[in-house]
């Protein structure tokens, strides 16, 4: 019986995220200019759904103090109180409110992964573009650095630079920004490959332009679709790499609210039976594959299959 | 007229959608066609017309995207429509066979032809493997392909263009089907290979009396090998008769347009004077590597005059154009503009230098950057050499746009996407322009074309020179473009000038033996054209 209901309320919950998507696809659509609106309207119900919950994200990280009923750091009640009217989610191992931290974990978590995602990218997509327009040496000594990095495994090299650096968020942003700029690298190069070799590009550099123009009025617009696709891909991996450190302690420290430190500091509970401990997982997971959905429908388009 | 049982193929009424996006639009509307025992018919049409879809039809096949949504299709008395997978399997390949148009990326590169070809008649149960491959040398032989005991053994790259094409000729005609389709099978052929191509081809359907669908764009070429042709327009016919009547007299507009294209022709020019040279190439090897593609090659151009390149593929033709624009520096020799030496590598030029000498690219398609707007594709050389900014930029580019026939207003702000093939290749004509040149290379810039279009691409280019003095450089391998534009012809082989010469010398005799090869190898709209080449090489050989 326990089975079933699980399955029927799963059923319920998948029926109810893709009637959401639909409701907010038709309502977006509504509210946008025609060729975006076009777009939207040939996205999958699970993109869609995707949207909305990646937009439900953003927002409760904007607005994360007036949302929150209690302050992130602020002990207001016991330790591990049970879920009730006042705390909603109860409260962790030092009797901070559960909900509150984690809608400010939002906040950080997500945040910072975005920001190191982001500049993951512009050292990858700029060294990679590099590498492809100007070719010969410059290429061999990237490609050759890049390979020295991912020779060694990422979460190890991550721990080994954290522990010489020091564990603050701004190392960790650049460790694992420098960690994944590596594989950014390889995709923007071998896209860029294929772009270089093109008739305009050969004509724009026969017309005289300037590697920095060459780059980013000829190449990088038409390698966007796949680096947008993988952006959100790594923006997941990313984020799992965070929420790793975090739960080994070497990533965001506390009092500071994250996801990765959160199941670690009330993983206890499990023992009697109490999933708490799993919700900023699960806020983790919903999130990973929120971006994925998205993710796969721009994949979709950019390589022009059809269905 | 013939009793019905003679017919092979009929379609009635045949209907085909593509869906684009959202909604089906119509590729075929309409189409009859009857293909009796034995009896070539030519399909004729410029791109979009259909041919290849009604083609692929006859054997119960759509493309993906597309689907046969009424009429009928019966063939030898099957309804291909109603037939199950099963029945349609059993045929194709054994009783209707298919030729697509390039040879080379049709067979799979990982297997020998052999294999290839004896895995039709295997597979129906026609010959056994030995069997199978016995008839792969005879027919080979047949076809006139060299060695053709052990050419089977090779894989599709080690052997040529044109052998491929004739392998795979030989593989279609392996089950002795009724029918073949001819998907356009010497386009992407030079002419001295298409003249071996189209003979064995012919040879073939004759001995072995098959039923044959022929489709091309190419009037000449339908001309020698269809009993009747049909032309089509837009997915509907235009009209169909025996390929005689057709020829001498069609009676509907289109087709007389189709006809008539071959008969532009440019004025001459005065002949030139011993004025200096706008650019001159003198005795210039390059390579790639180790092998010299290009072996002390020298021409002039002069100003106002067009000069065309001619050549088949690896004659250099393209080699010339990229040590001319820098690309590619040369071992020994040098490219001489207005007098001067210009660098050899283009990243040592000035930007002046850079200005004066622009090209035109055969694929408008990947000459385009497609994520820029046409603002942005005409208006950049303009901004970067001549400095023009805001109002003046913008009046320069409406200007551009106008002449070359595109209404301003309605195409600054377009994708590159949302243009036709012609327009695109105007679009690249504006971006030249747009840097105030003396000198255009134009690297076969109409072969991608319909004829018509062609058409109207040579004759922008001949406005254009007139207006702003400008001398072009036109790379291409087909002939009758040559008669169209040229004042001067430069013949090259394997990277040799061959003979060069005002236009009028170069198409009287007498000729250097390869130029008469060339020009003798263009099809003619003679149906006898090619009988009686061939009987006049098999003569001249004896002799």
């Amino acid at each position: 019986m326990g089975l079933f209901t699980g399955l029927f309320w799963l059923a319920i919950a998948v029926v109810l995220g893709l009637a959401a998507g639909w409701v907010f696809r038709m309502a977006v659509a509504a509210a946008s200019p025609r060729p975006i609106a076009r777009e939207l309207r040939t996205a999958p119900l699970t993109a869609s759904f995707g949207m909305l919950i990646i937009l439900i994200y953003v927002l409760l990280a904007v607005f994360a103090p007036l949302v929150a009923p209690f302050p992130e750091t602020e002990v207001v009640g016991t330790e591990y109180q049970p879920w009730d009217n006042v705390h909603l989610l109860g409260t962790d191992n030092l009797g901070r409110d559960m909900l509150s931290r984690l809608i400010y974990a939002a906040r950080n978590t997500v945040g910072i992964a975005f920001v190191t995602t982001a500049l993951a990218f512009i050292l990858g997509v700029m060294t990679g573009l590099l590498a492809a327009s100007v070719g010969g040496w410059v290429d061999q000594v990237l490609s050759r650095a890049v390979d020295v990095l991912m020779a060694i495994p990422a979460l190890i090299f991550a721990l080994l630079l954290l522990t010489i650096v020091g564990t603050s968020i701004v190392n960790m942003i650049l460790v694992i920004a420098l960690i994944d700029s590596t594989r950014v690298f390889r995709l923007a190069r071998a896209v860029a490959m294929n772009i270089v070799v093109m008739d305009y590009v050969e004509a724009a550099r026969l017309r005289g332009e300037g590697l920095l123009r060459l780059n980013l009025r000829e190449i990088l617009p038409n390698a966007m679709a796949p680096l947008v696709a993988e952006f959100g891909l790594r923006f997941c991996f990313v984020f799992l790499m965070i929420s790793a450190l975090s739960f080994l302690g070497l990533g965001i420290q506390p009092p500071t609210a994250d996801w990765g430190s959160m199941v670690k500091d009330n993983a206890t509970l499990i023992s009697f039976g109490d999933i708490t401990p799993l919700l900023p997982a699960g806020a983790i997971a919903l999130l990973t594959v929120c971006v994925n959905f998205v993710v796969d429908w721009q994949l979709h388009r950019a390589s022009g299959l059809k269905e | 007229m013939p009793d019905t049982d003679d017919i092979l193929l009929s379609m009635k009424d045949l209907c085909i959608e593509g869906r684009t996006d959202e909604e089906w639009l119509d590729i075929v509307k309409g189409v009859d066609l009857e293909l009796r025992k034995g009896e070539v018919l030519g399909l004729i049409g410029e791109s979009g017309a259909g041919k290849s879809t009604i083609g692929l039809a006859a054997m119960g096949f759509a493309r993906d995207g597309c689907r046969i949504s009424g009429g009928e299709i019966t063939f030898d008395g099957i309804d291909m429509r109603k037939a199950g997978e099963a029945t349609k399997r059993r045929l194709r390949g054994r009783r209707i066979a298919y030729v697509a148009q390039s040879a080379a990326a049709s067979f799979n590169p990982a297997h020998k032809l052999i294999d290839q070809y004896s895995e039709g008649p295997v597979k129906h149960g026609v010959m056994s493997r030995d069997e199978a491959e016995s008839d792969a040398t005879d027919l080979y032989r047949r076809m006139q392909l060299p060695d053709p005991d052990s050419i089977g053994f090779r894989f599709p790259h080690q052997v040529s263009g044109g052998q491929l094409q004739r392998a795979m000729t030989a593989m279609a005609m392996a089950c002795r089907p009724d029918l073949i389709i001819f998907d356009e099978p010497t386009t992407a052929l030079d002419v001295t290979t298409q003249i071996e191509v189209l003979a064995a081809i012919r040879d073939i359907v004759e001995q072995f009396d098959t039923a044959a669908l022929y489709i091309t764009h190419d009037l000449a070429v339908v001309a020698q090998m269809a009993d009747r042709i049909k032309v089509l327009l837009k997915g509907e016919e235009v009209e169909e008769s025996d390929t005689r009547s057709m020829l001498a007299n069609p009676t509907q507009d289109y087709t007389k347009s189709l006809w008539a294209v071959r008969t532009h022709a440019r004025l001459e020019q005065p002949p030139v004077g011993e004025g200096r040279p706008v650019l001159s190439i003198r005795n210039v090897t390059a390579g790639y590597g180790s092998v010299d593609v290009l072996k002390d090659v020298s021409f002039d151009i002069h100003p106002r005059r067009t000069v065309a390149v001619v050549g088949e593929s690896g004659s250099g033709k393209s080699t010339t154009a990229r040590v001319i624009t820098g690309l590619l520096p040369p071992r020994r020799g040098e490219v001489l503009f207005n007098g001067e030496a210009l660098p050899p590598d283009f990243r040592r030029r000035s930007r002046d230098q850079l200005r004066q000498a622009q090209m035109i690219y055969q694929m408008a398609d990947t000459a385009l950057n497609p994520k820029l707007k046409i603002r942005e594709l005409v208006g950049r050389p303009a901004q970067m050499y001549l400095g023009l900014r805001g109002k003046a930029l913008e009046e320069r580019i409406r200007e551009l746009l106008s002449l070359i026939e595109m209404d301003p207003d309605d195409y600054i702000d377009r994708l590159p996407s949302e243009l036709s093939g012609g327009q695109k290749q105007r679009i690249g004509i504006a971006r030249a322009l747009a840097a105030e040149p003396q000198f255009i290379i134009c690297d076969e810039v109409t072969s991608a074309l319909d004829q018509l279009v062609a058409e109207g691409i040579l004759k922008l280019l001949d406005r254009l020179q007139g207006e702003f003095d400008l001398a072009f450089m036109f790379i291409t391998h087909d002939l009758a473009t040559v008669k169209a534009i040229a004042d001067e012809v430069v013949v090259m082989k394997d990277g040799v000038v061959v003979e060069k010469g005002p236009k009028s010398e170069m198409f009287q005799p007498p000729h250097d033996p390869y130029t008469e090869l060339l020009l003798s190898s263009v099809p003619e709209m003679d149906p006898d054209w090619l009988t009686g080449l061939l009987k006049a090489r098999a003569t001249a050989a004896d002799g």
